[in-house]
């Protein structure tokens, strides 16, 4: 079935290719090489959907990324929101509806791929119309390595709406042969669909090319769906063409009204005709070209209507052998109709010099029946990449449009986007442009022979009409639509300026012009002209809003690209990790790692298997998988001397097989990570950091090696995933090791605390294991060091020695409750960047004896002094049951009076202790110290919990169990 | 994406890269001898100069090297790169990489 407005021949479209598709529950067909929207017009529908305001009905007004109106849902075979019909290219089972503004995002996970790739090029063209493919030829011949890219489907661009002929062959063969030859040519990538919709620094070029879109159903899942190119060009061309400009009147905005130009378009490109009658209204020559195509092909045209005083002669002429009535010094004041516009309403314009301000109406307003009115308001120059590439905009006042000015040193433009009409003068610039591109890279163009075209100077000057002069109606809403998609009239522009705005940035955002998919491309300038004539300034006065990337709009998953899921924050994990999957742990991230949180048994929650561990650790024997733990190993003839800066205590006076605690701080005295430090020789350490540090902790080291003292002889590198670590706890835990280790003497004089020593394990040929006494609990514990490749052996060697003492695996929680009970702090939990070791109660850690060391000089600082600074504190709950929330607020007054509150500080860590048989906590508390034995309050929802402000030290004061 | 040239490694992506603030802001020799005020101006204080300004990048992503560089803070443009050590360009050898 042949849609009813597809004319028999033309276009370029694949006539045996019919597609099948539904809008707006019709059933309908189109062909390979339609857009929805030329589809749907060749079925006769222009009615897509309802405006998002006024709910009025809105059509087609373009054929390209410009279209203010055509904004649809697709339903199958993905939902997809937001699209232009005229932008949707068509494919088989396509199901869609029209959209009021507004669309539904999809509820199911998108299943297609998205990806990005690099480019890098000498040039970089932006258009395949005839301006942008001279360019491109001419730096390919040159030996330049060029990029092409484009929006549509097929090169040619502007070509596409007429029937152009080039050296006296229709243009087509002339650009086919031309994209033969850059295809052909080695170097030269040429990128269809393809939309440069950011110019960044230094040549960089975001572009988005939709590879699979066009197949729908068809499309292949392996293949990625879209992609975006990231191009960085030595030189770039744009060659991006011109945007026709409509005009306001009333009533502007019903379905049949369209650009004259994109009617062209839909007529060449699609063999489709807008409907059965046309009236042109023409500020313009380029709009009588619409009238006369559509009249060649069979278009009843009743009439243009000229806004200029005078109709060119020639035009006039030929409209006149076709019957078209011209009907010069005129213009459109209105139209009528619904779903379609029926009539339009002509009158006298009131002005005769031509000039914009002078145009009025003047005389009874004339009733002309149709079914399509085009109108044509002038070009706009596509200068939206220009001016983020750091180019400057010209207003020209005889195009009514911003055309570059000052171009960046590596970006040129050609063709229609320079504001040049004329065919041969684009492809003159386009290879001019191409020339010193390519001269700027080093090629060496050679003469490239211009294709002949047929002269079209234009007979007359167009003119600048931003609206058809005339007041609001008294009694109905305004229907001069600047903004169609935002449901803007001239009112609106006006109670903008009314209100005392003049900037074109604020009227943008008073009125919301330019903020809706299209970015204002056709609506800008006008909202720009409309502005000037009210305040009464020059356009060129005015500064045009910023256009910023994205040029036309881009799916977040294609900026995501392959960057989704696991690969968007991979996760790391230890040695020992599908253990702990089968054990049944649970997980706590911390930084990437995925660190077992706790190991419930069957049935147990997480209290109780916390509880349970603990009690395994402090009474029998528990492990722990510490893996995550950073580790630097650092060595060097000056490693001591640079871990005496880093620290605050001394390792330079660390005796080779014995480990050290260290605090590290800023220059400003806070604390920013902690961890032990091993001497392993008297020229090497190993240096371990807290979990989510490591790098950090790298990179300090780094920092100061680099910049600072680059005369010390120390090399530092992560060896983190080079180890897994064990941490073997509780009172038996001497017993598991002797166990395993039974060339290691385990007693507590031969290895005494904070001592290390490397032995072999009886676990397989060749295992050795460096044992480390350190105690992150206070009780006895051994911390076993395997190469990672011997984790999961070793592990289960451990779990099957320590079975007879009831070994527990435990994971952080238990880890933090153990710690927490002997008020040992974790640095980013007890800590925020604004705790000193003073603070923490650990000026043990800070030596005295040191000249200097990284933080030291602001310990003498009068804030670090206070004697309010917040320290940390203790807290037990009177009711022992009550579990303090981390992070609730202290303060001293057990009546909450209206807010403010003076807080004390704050809760950083809280549990439920096994070994106390209590809950309990530690905070920061403002003058902390001074304040043990003190009652204070957290509030917690709408009541007040008591506490007794305790030592942080709340089990094991003594540290008699360290020894067993 | 601006482009950082590394001086060891050439033109890099700036998300390569580290920013460490203003250069040549050297760790005094003697802390301890320095008044509060003047710690405070070492620790707290940097300048935030309208032009050109000697800063300090790290190349992280890439050799997680150090090195200096002259950047027009209106411009974002790096007039010059220098390694570690070596003495920030003048305004004569700058205007030589600029041009």
């Amino acid at each position: 079935m042949s849609a009813a407005f597809r004319l028999p021949t033309g276009g370029h479209v694949d006539r045996g290719t019919e597609l099948r598709f539904t809008f707006n529950g019709r059933s309908m067909t189109g062909y390979r090489g339609d857009t929805l929207a030329s589809a749907l017009l060749a079925n006769g529908e222009h009615r897509i959907g309802t405006s998002v305001k006024f709910g009025r009905p809105r059509g087609i007004v373009a054929a390209g990324s410009e279209d203010p109106t055509s904004l649809v849902q697709i339903e199958q075979p993905f939902p997809e929101p937001m699209l232009t019909a005229t932008t949707v290219e068509l494919y088989d089972g396509l199901v869609a509806h029209g959209l009021p503004g507004r669309g539904r995002l999809a509820d199911e996970p998108d299943p297609a791929r998205y990806d990005a790739k690099h480019a890098h090029c000498d040039v970089l063209v932006v258009g395949t119309g005839p301006a942008g493919l001279m360019a491109a030829l001419t730096a390919a011949r040159g030996g330049a390595r060029v990029v092409v890219v484009d929006e549509q489907s097929r090169a040619g661009g502007a070509l596409l709406g007429t029937r152009e002929y080039l050296d006296e062959r229709p243009w087509t063969e002339w650009v086919d042969d031309t994209v033969a030859e850059l295809r052909g040519t080695p170097g030269v990538l040429l990128l269809e669909r393809t939309t440069a919709f950011g110019v960044y620094q230094d040549g960089f070029v975001l572009a988005l090319q939709r590879r699979t879109d066009h197949l729908g159903f068809d499309a292949p899942a392996h293949a990625a769906r879209q992609r975006v190119w990231r191009i960085r060009a030595a030189q770039t061309v744009l060659a991006t063409g011109a945007h026709e400009r409509p005009v306001v009147f009333a009533d502007n905005d019903r379905p049949g009204i369209m650009l004259a130009g994109s009617a062209r378009t839909y007529l060449h490109r699609y063999g489709v005709l807008p409907g059965t009658r046309a009236v042109v209204f023409a500020t313009d020559d380029s709009a009588y070209a619409a009238a006369l195509d559509l009249a060649n092909a069979g278009m009843e045209v009743a009439a243009v209507v000229d806004a200029r005083p005078t109709a060119p002669r020639l035009l006039r002429a030929r409209c006149c052998a076709h019957g078209i009535d011209v009907r010069a010094g005129h213009v459109v004041t209105g139209t009528e109709g619904g779903d379609r516009v029926s009539a339009v309403h002509v009158a006298p314009a009131a002005g005769s010099d031509g000039s914009a301000d002078a145009i009025g109406t003047a005389g009874a307003a004339d009733t002309i029946d149709c079914d399509t009115l085009l109108v044509g308001g002038g070009w706009n120059p596509v200068v939206h990449l220009f001016s983020q590439a750091g180019g400057t905009l010209r207003y020209d006042s005889r195009l009514g449009a911003h055309v570059p000015g000052q171009a960046p040193a590596t970006v040129r433009v050609a063709g229609s986007a320079t504001g040049a009409h004329d065919l041969s003068a684009c492809l003159r610039q386009g290879w001019e442009a191409g020339c010193e591109a390519a001269l700027a890279t080093g090629s060496r163009p050679d003469e490239v022979a211009l294709p002949a075209s047929e002269p079209r100077a234009g007979e007359q000057p167009g003119l600048v009409l931003w609206r058809v002069p005339g007041e609001a109606p008294r009694d109905a809403p305004d229907t001069r639509f600047v903004d169609l998609q935002r449901d803007a009239t001239v009112s609106d522009v006006l109670r903008a300026t009314g209100a005392g705005l003049s900037s074109l940035e604020h009227v943008k955002r008073y009125t919301t012009i330019g903020t809706a998919h299209d970015q204002g491309k056709t609506s800008g300038t006008i909202t720009a002209g409309i502005v000037a004539e009210a305040l009464g300034v020059e356009l060129s006065d005015q500064r045009p809003t910023t256009f910023r990337p994205p040029y036309t709009p881009v799916p977040f998953a294609a900026l995501a690209g392959r960057d989704r899921g696991e690969l968007h924050d991979p996760a790391r994990v230890t040695a020992v990790h599908a253990w702990h999957v089968a054990r049944g742990a649970l997980f706590e991230d911390v930084g990437q790692w995925k660190r077992p949180w706790y190991f419930p048994l069957p049935g147990e929650d997480m209290d109780t298997a916390v509880l349970r561990e603990c009690r395994a650790a402090r009474e029998g024997v528990a492990l722990m998988d510490g893996s995550t733990l950073g580790k630097i190993d650092v060595q060097g003839r000056d490693a001591g001397r640079f871990l005496d800066m880093l620290y605050t205590n001394k390792m330079s006076g660390l005796r080779v097989g014995r480990i050290r605690y260290g605090l590290m701080c800023g220059v400003d005295g806070m604390v920013i990570d902690d961890g032990t430090v091993i001497r392993l020789a008297e020229d090497r350490f190993l240096v371990t950091t807290t979990t989510g540090n490591a790098a950090m902790v790298l990179d300090w080291m780094e920092e100061w090696l680099q910049t600072e003292w680059p005369h010390l002889d120390v090399y530092a590198a992560s060896v983190t995933e080079h180890w897994a670590t064990f941490p073997l706890v509780g009172p038996r835990s001497r017993d598991v090791l002797a166990a395993l280790a039974p060339g290691l003497d385990v007693g507590n004089d031969a290895f005494e605390f904070m001592a290390w020593r490397d032995t072999v394990l009886d676990v397989g040929p060749g295992v050795t294991a460096r044992v480390c006494r350190i105690s992150f609990s206070g009780e006895l514990a051994y911390e076993i060091n395997v190469t990672a490749w011997h984790g999961p052996a070793v592990w289960e060697a451990l779990m099957a020695a320590g079975e007879a003492y009831g070994i527990t695996p435990y994971g952080t929680e238990t880890m933090h409750v153990l710690r927490a009970e002997k008020g040992y702090p974790i640095i980013g939990q007890e800590t925020d960047a604004t705790v000193t070791p003073q603070d923490l109660g650990m000026a043990w850690a800070v030596s005295k004896k040191k000249a200097d060391f990284l933080g030291k000089r602001s310990f003498d600082r009068a804030e670090n002094n206070r004697p309010d600074r917040k320290q940390l504190v203790g807290l037990l709950p009177l009711d022992r049951d009550v579990r303090l929330p981390e992070g609730a607020q202290v303060v001293d007054t057990d009546d909450l009076p209206e807010p403010p509150v003076r807080m004390l500080g704050h809760v950083t860590s809280s549990y439920r202790s096994a070994a106390l048989d209590r809950t309990f906590a530690l905070a920061v508390v403002r003058s902390g110290r001074e304040r043990v034995g003190e009652i204070l309050h957290v509030p917690v929802g709408d009541g007040l919990v008591p506490v007794t402000v305790t030592e942080s030290v709340l089990y094991d004061k003594e540290g008699a169990r360290r020894d067993g | 994406m601006q482009l950082i040239p590394c001086p060891w490694c050439g033109p890099r992506e700036e998300a390569e890269f580290h920013y460490g603030g203003q250069a040549h802001v050297a760790y005094p020799e003697d802390p301890g001898a320095l008044t509060d005020q003047e710690w405070a101006r070492f620790v707290f204080f940097r300048d935030n100069p309208c032009g050109p300004f000697a800063e300090r990048w790290s190349h992280s992503a890439g050799c997680r090297r150090w090195f200096n560089a002259v950047r027009d803070t209106r411009t974002y443009e790096l007039l010059s790169v220098y390694r570690v050590g070596e003495p920030r360009p003048d305004a004569s050898e700058r205007d030589e990489v600029v041009s």
